[in-house]
């Protein structure tokens, strides 16, 4: 430990790190708008400048070394003055609409302007226009709302391993955009919308499902089903100010009957439908031969990764469709069945954590007799503003349970939420396929926490097997590129695109840092040690579905409506 | 058809290194005239870079043009002597004429369009070298009648090829 001077005070700093660091555990605020918590500096947007005795000039604080000794002010009338002019430049290129920004009130840029009372505008210069790119299904960039900062570009090639987007020109021409400067479509983006939630503007956000879904809902002769996915109810809380790690499952299905939808299902309970044939695969293969180690497929930015980058893994990833997508097919088929409904007059919604779920809903396969069996995708922000749009108040709701059938759940879909919970449902469901027998001990421990590889050795029947739960895509290609190397001994790779999974994926809250990640990962292991019914193969509405209407898993019909092929994707790479 | 050429020149860096980048950039240009998609693409694959990336490199760069040049190139002088003297006019009408923008080639592949900084040639300002030819103390007016010359003439007097 050294000890450095801010503000006159001492504070204790590690040899090697930033001072920004430093200064964030001293409690000390100093604004940014490039910096990204564990990855590479840049020192873009100059916002954390900061005067260190016996420089010149101000230096940026996210990419300075501390010393031993140093004395800084970080609010002296120079480093404010300076901040206060970079927001003003950045503010002389940029709309004015933000009373008509999808980010209004959520907005970095807005938040500094205030901050740094920011009350006229001093520079005007001529702006540049770059039209709006709404060729994806997920995602909408409006680059005339970019400021430059770098975030997304960073976070798209560090994290996610992608590099769909980067800077090109340079000077006053430079902007953020693809490959030749095409549509998001074409490019190698896998819409896993992580760029949307480090986007300090509007420059990035979601293609909104609101306007489909409200014109449904007001359309008498559509029945508008609802799912939501079991990360959704422990964020969702966090958009009308309540702390991060509450769950309001009870109070989302109340609001989701009053805003006027026709059943209200869990996704969680397609997550054990899910564990029900996916574990079957697994036990399938490992039988018979079958391609080894199987790779988990419910995250949709990861099954398109794979069919650009690594297409000789194809025949790894299990044919089970995404929790979405199985509910959707089974809504449009036994319940509609069930209920005597017409399926193509179902409209079927789901609300999801993810942007990525609204180009798999999209996928041609994935429809049934012609009929898309999703046909509108809202992420956690869209549903709040739904909620908020129709005065309900979520924290005073009345708890209401889930339709039935398709309702009920175990915490073992519930753990579908965090990277590590499917593996850890699947391997409960495996265990019980291989050996009739439950495993002693349900929990998992090294398939928990916020790592982002997770290795572990299960025992099964005598039989030893590897397990990988792995998050961030650039982690999930190093260990493919192992594989690929030689590496042998993994039999199941559970795959989730965002960090730490569902519940920091790119539909969720608007702010989310690894404090909130933590407490909602810790919610739902919580429901998981409190509640009954902890594997898939045990919830009743499960068997039942099985009993009534599929047979067993990986049967016929299950072939038909659960589980689906993919494809080798030509993109821009 | 110009695959092969690009294919020579990428095995002379049989190691991917992004340094490597630039001098590949440049020779590519230098064999083809210009970047083209494909070329890029490979060129990506060769390094293991993302192609977003070798593109933003590309741009960043005034020497790499995007489109095959036309058979007649005009190169507009941008240079401050040329500025004080009228250039920005001078893009603006050939511009106009050309109805395209710098960078750009006509769809009948017959103009290109550049911008240069200065050509050294300041004692002649305004100027345009077309196909290496240079027209001194050009107007709005004058440079559209040269244009238009060229035009009738087909870009055969002193084509690229």
């Amino acid at each position: 430990m050294i000890t450095i001077h801010v503000n006159n005070r001492p504070v204790e700093a590690h040899p090697g790190e930033t001072v920004l660091d430093a200064l964030k555990r001293a409690g000390v605020k100093v604004p940014t708008l490039c910096h990204i918590p564990g990855l590479s500096p840049t020192g873009a947007c100059r916002l954390c400048v900061v005067e260190v005795e016996g420089m010149n000039g101000l230096v940026p604080s996210c990419a300075f070394p501390v010393s031993d000794g140093m004395k800084v002010q970080t609010h002296s009338a120079r480093a404010v003055r300076a901040r206060k002019t970079i927001v003003e430049l950045l503010l002389a290129s940029h709309p004015d609409d933000c009373l008509y920004c999808s980010r209004n009130n959520q907005c970095q840029l807005q938040d500094l302007a205030a901050e740094l009372g920011v009350r006229e505008r001093r520079y005007a210069g001529e702006r540049t226009h770059h039209d709006l790119d709404v060729s994806d299904p997920a995602l909408i960039r409006d680059p005339d709302k970019c400021i430059l900062c770098g975030k997304c570009v960073r976070f798209c090639e560090e994290i996610q391993g992608v590099a769909a987007i980067d800077f090109i020109h340079r000077g006053s021409r430079t902007m953020v955009t693809t490959a030749f400067n095409q549509g998001l479509n074409v490019s190698s983006c896998i819409n896993c919308g992580q760029c949307i939630t480090v986007c300090p503007t509007g420059a990035l956000r979601e293609q909104s499902h609101i306007k489909e879904v409200t014109d449904a809902l007001r359309d008498p002769d559509r029945f508008v089903v609802i799912q939501h996915a079991p990360s959704v109810s422990v964020t969702l809380a966090e958009e009308f100010g309540m702390k991060p790690g509450r769950d309001v499952c009870g109070a989302l299905t109340a609001a989701l009957r009053r805003l006027g939808f026709d059943r209200v299902f869990d996704t969680a309970f397609a997550a054990d439908l899910t564990i029900m044939e996916e574990a079957a695969e697994l036990v399938h293969r490992i039988r018979n031969g079958g391609r080894l180690p199987m790779m988990t497929s419910c995250s949709p930015g990861w099954i398109k990764f794979v069919e650009q980058f690594y297409q000789d893994f194809l025949p790894n990833l299990s044919t089970c469709k995404s929790p979405q997508q199985m509910l959707g097919a089974v809504i449009k088929s036994y319940f509609a069945q069930k209920e005597g409904i017409e399926p193509s007059r179902i409209f079927s919604v789901t609300v999801m954590p993810c942007t990525a779920k609204k180009f798999e809903a999209s996928r041609p396969e994935m429809s049934l007799d012609g009929l898309p069996t999703v046909d509108a995708v809202l992420t956690t922000r869209e549903l709040a503003r739904m909620i908020r749009l129709r005065g309900l108040d979520l924290a005073n709701l009345e708890p209401e349970s889930a339709d039935t059938p398709l309702g009920e759940r175990s915490t073992a879909g519930k753990l579908f939420g965090v990277s590590g919970g499917v593996m850890e449902a699947a391997l409960r469901t495996a265990h019980y396929m291989l050996t009739g027998q439950e495993l002693p001990e349900l929990k998992l421990q090294k398939l928990r926490g916020l790592k982002s590889v997770k290795q572990a050795r299960v025992e099964i029947a005598g039989q030893e097997y590897g397990v990988a739960a792995v998050s961030g895509l650039a982690n999930a290609a190093a260990l493919l590129d192992e594989i690929r190397a030689g590496r042998q001994d993994l039999h199941f790779i559970e795959v989730m695109t965002c960090p730490g999974g569902c519940i920091a994926g790119g539909g969720q809250p608007i702010g989310t840092n690894l404090d909130a990640v933590r407490a909602r990962m810790k919610v739902l292991y919580q429901i998981d040690r409190d509640e009954p019914i902890r594997t898939s193969h045990g919830n009743p509405g499960i068997q039942r579905l099985y009993a009534e209407f599929l047979g067993e898993p990986l049967s016929e019909r299950s072939h038909h409506l659960l589980h689906t092929h993919y494809t080798v994707r030509d993109v821009v790479p | 058809m110009v695959q092969p050429d690009i294919q020579s020149i990428l095995e002379q860096y049989p190691q991917p290194k992004r340094e490597n980048l630039i001098p590949i950039l440049q020779a590519v240009q230098e064999c083809c005239g210009y970047l083209s998609q494909e070329s890029m693409i490979q060129i990506g694959n060769r390094l293991k870079l993302p192609v977003s990336k070798v593109y933003g490199v590309a741009t960043f760069y005034n020497q790499f043009r995007f489109q095959p040049r036309g058979k007649v190139h005009c190169q507009v002088c941008r240079g401050t002597a040329c500025h004080v003297k009228g250039s920005a006019k001078v893009l603006e009408a050939l511009k106009q004429t050309l109805k395209i923008e710098p960078g750009q080639t006509t769809r009948d592949g017959m103009f290109s369009l550049e911008v240069v900084a200065c050509i050294g040639a300041c004692g002649l300002a305004p100027v345009v070298a077309i196909n290496g030819e240079f027209h001194a103390g050009v107007t709005p007016d004058s440079i559209r009648k040269i244009i238009k010359s060229y035009a009738k003439k087909g870009g055969d007097n002193g084509g690229v090829e």
